[in-house]
């Protein structure tokens, strides 16, 4: 006999991710490594953690293996419960057939059983493709407090990116009265940052009566909200401030990595009160040589560093190596990058290693666009590629090279 | 083949007693981020061991934090995993003056109940001050192959630790049977020396401690070996890969800068599917501030530097102000550096704070030592 847990975070994984092209080509988005030592799921998973939320689904579709490997038991995050935990939920066959998650609700809607295994008065969905600190119990306790159905976190953005989001119109007291998904002229600044938190009940009435409904594409943004608003529900909007980064496309994953450097970093992962838990390899220190020029560098366990490294962040495991430059760049683990390369405004995935006097990507002032290489690629020694090219694999670079 | 491992976590803190007054031997840091446990503990669990008992005797609540349920080594077992083994005094006795174990022997003798409660056939034994990343499967393989007894690894003292203290020196023959262990001594003792790790019979072990007992001895190797020697199979096992011993402060300096050679990295650290664990602390990765100048240095995770660092061994979570100089430093975890700063030839325990401005310098045959969370 274990005690129901009062609040279960389900967590969607199974997106794709295709805006991060050679990223997420074998790997799920929220897999995809950041900051040097981190994954994008490693936020959410710590903010649970730290929010005192220790029953976590993970909801899984797109390329798991992955993903799956690197939850495993939920160790890192603590997450490794004698109830409860972290537990991945891929599509399932029932007796009715199988079906592919079709939506965020229906991948909600077929671990309903999950859920209620846990007796919750209280379910918080969640997107593992976002990198924030946050305080869930926060966001709770304003959910109890105001008695709501649904509470909705929103975080405000300039009026010109307003049409990117989910855009929320709120009362005096926070209550929602118009939700429009990406808007074309928007009246609110108020972006939906797709967490909610439903009151168990009546998430489970509107998951149902919308598997009912054919017409529905199942998504908890253009059909549950709406659903629920047009009902006459109470939903109310919990304010968010801080940093918040959708880390869905090549630019805004370069940003955010960026957004580590500096002298008081935007986001600071340096936090005692608010740590973000990693799975690690028991890599050594990292070592610099006598050549060695690091300037406003992000570096982890793992790395040799000899060459020249400006506004970067490097990822564990990675060897420079001496006459190499690497310069507003991105690059993941265990990357070699011989002598003579020269790196440039770049995202260079796991694995992969760039042969002698290589050219890769431009200067960030005149290039136009990120240049990525995806994992595993061996670059041979003095090709050059260009900026903006997508090389996912090794012969991607014979149509690229020159 | 079944083994269990033994560690000692005390012996030989009166070697670094400016490091140990506040932690055991096992809990002295080195390199970045481990402590000394780290490397026999690690080895063990790279050759498959999964029970390994710690025999513990005073101050060794660091101990205990760092190896915390030993999740971090695969270790938080059902069964086996790792044990801590307190020192074991009754109240009775405590008016008759009772004692904690003093040598190695009576230490072996108090912990009894479980090398008797193993049902491993044999037992590997290891100290903390010795820092190596051995396959210990090949010493047990040669053990069985040998039919040994006890077998004990070797290693040839370096000309810089002619004058080492407290060592046993081992004499084999070419086969590689021990003819005689006895207290190291330069120029009457062969430079062949025991590096405290030990492979040993289970059963072997279990009769040598009852005899032991018996007879009042007191000394592992002065009784128990020497006594055995000709009558029990006892072997040397000779490994001539980077052995690091801390024999003292001067000691643990150079050790630190040893880890600045990349032949002396690739053996500890670089071994293919051997590596060394640790406890994580889950800090974020090192920040270089646009200022920065860093070479030749082995820096851990969690630090932000600011300032200059040449030929320096950063712990997790250092911080280097603006302006600051930093030469041949030991600095360990969470030291704190102002601006402008000058340090060179210092080790600086846990939480130091250097205030803006000071100038500090040791020298490397004598590196200047602030203690744990100090400030100057």
């Amino acid at each position: 006999m274990f005690r129901n847990k009062e609040c279960v975070a389900m967590l969607l994984a199974g997106g794709q991710g295709s805006r991060l092209y050679a990223l997420t080509e074998t790997n799920a988005k929220p897999a995809v490594p950041f900051g040097g030592k981190y994954r994008i799921i490693d936020f959410t998973l710590s903010n649970c953690v730290n929010s005192g939320i220790d029953t976590v689904g993970v909801l899984t579709q797109y390329q798991p293996l992955m993903l799956n490997e690197y939850i495993g038991n939920g160790l890192p995050w603590d997450l490794d419960r004698a109830w409860g935990g972290v537990k991945i939920l891929p599509p399932y066959q029932g007796k009715n057939g199988a079906d592919w998650y079709k939506g965020t609700a229906n991948a909600i809607y077929q671990n309903l059983q999950f859920i209620d295994r846990y007796d919750p008065e209280y379910v918080l969905i969640l997107s593992g493709d976002h990198i924030y600190k946050m305080d869930y119990d926060k966001m709770l306790d304003h959910h109890k407090k105001t008695g709501a159905d649904c509470t909705i976190a929103v975080i405000d953005v300039p009026i010109e990116e307003a049409s990117r989001f989910g855009i929320l119109s709120v009362d005096d007291e926070g209550k929602i009265f118009k939700f429009t998904e990406k808007p074309k002229n928007p009246d609110s600044t108020k972006a939906s940052m797709g967490i909610y938190i439903f009151t168990k009940k009546k998430l489970a009435e509107y998951l149902c009566a919308d598997a009912e409904d054919p017409s529905s594409s199942n998504d908890f943004g253009k059909n549950i909200i709406p659903n629920m608003l047009a009902a006459g529900e109470k939903m109310f909007a919990y304010p968010f401030s801080g940093y918040w980064k959708d880390v869905g496309t090549i630019s805004s994953l370069w940003e955010a990595n960026m957004d580590l450097l500096g002298e008081n970093p935007v986001l600071n992962l340096d936090d005692e009160e608010w740590r973000i838990y990693s799975r690690h390899e028991a890599h050594a220190p990292q070592f610099v040589g006598e050549s060695a020029v690091i300037e406003n560098c992000s570096i982890t366990e793992g790395c040799e560093i000899f060459g020249t490294v400006r506004n970067s962040v490097i990822g564990a495991g990675v060897k420079i190596m001496q006459g190499a430059s690497v310069i507003d760049s991105v690059i993941l683990e265990d990357v070699v990058i011989e002598s003579g390369a020269e790196i440039n405004y770049s995202i260079i995935d796991g694995g992969s290693s760039v042969g002698k006097d290589c050219k890769i990507g431009e200067c960030r002032e005149t290039a136009k666009d990120i240049c990525v290489i995806g994992a595993n690629i061996k670059v041979p020694d003095g090709t050059v590629v260009g900026a903006g090219a997508m090389i996912s694999k090794a012969s991607d670079l014979n149509k690229e090279g020159k | 083949m079944a083994v269990a491992g033994l560690i000692f976590s005390n012996i030989h803190d009166s070697s670094i007693p400016e490091m140990t007054t506040v932690r055991t031997m096992a809990s002295v840091p080195f390199g970045c981020r481990y402590r000394l446990i780290d490397f026999p503990l690690s080895n063990m669990v790279n050759s498959g061991i999964t029970k390994i008992g710690i025999v513990a005797h005073n101050n060794y609540q660091s101990l205990m934090d760092h190896i915390g349920t030993g999740k971090d080594w695969d270790l938080a077992r059902r069964s086996g995993g790792i044990k801590i083994l307190p020192p074991f005094i009754t109240a009775y006795e405590s008016t008759g003056g009772a004692k904690l174990y003093t040598t190695r022997l009576e230490a072996l003798m108090g912990v009894t109940h479980f090398i008797s409660r193993c049902n491993e056939e044999y037992l590997v034994i290891s100290d903390c001050d010795g820092i190596c990343n051995i396959d210990l499967s090949e010493v047990i393989d040669s053990h069985i192959e040998r039919n040994a007894d006890l077998t004990i690894v070797t290693r040839r003292l370096s000309p810089s630790e002619a004058d080492i203290k407290d060592i046993t020196a081992i004499a084999s023959d070419e086969s590689g049977v021990v003819t005689d262990a006895s207290a190291y001594a330069k120029g009457i003792t062969g430079s062949e020396v025991s590096t405290n790790i030990m492979v040993v019979n289970r059963m072997f072990l279990l009769g040598a401690l009852r005899d032991a007992a018996a007879h009042g001895y007191r000394h592992f190797f002065k009784d128990l070996v020497s006594r055995r020697i000709g009558r029990a199979r006892i072997f040397s096992y000779l490994y001539e890969k980077t052995f690091i011993h801390i024999s003292s402060l001067e000691s643990y300096f150079s050790s630190s800068m040893k880890l600045l050679d990349p032949t002396v990295r690739a053996e500890l650290f670089n071994v293919d599917n051997m590596p060394i664990y640790t406890k994580l602390r889950n800090s974020a990765p090192t920040r270089y501030s646009a200022g920065s100048k860093v070479i030749n240095s082995y820096v851990a995770d969690g630090c932000v530097i600011e300032g200059t660092v040449e030929n320096c061994v950063l712990f997790r979570g250092v911080r280097i102000g603006k302006g600051t100089v930093v030469r041949n430093c030991v600095l360990l975890q969470d030291t704190f550096t102002g601006n402008n700063v000058s340090l060179n030839c210092v080790i600086t325990d846990k939480n130091a704070v250097i205030c803006d401005g000071r100038m500090l310098s040791g020298h490397s045959s004598m590196p200047f030592f602030i203690p744990k969370g100090a400030m100057v």
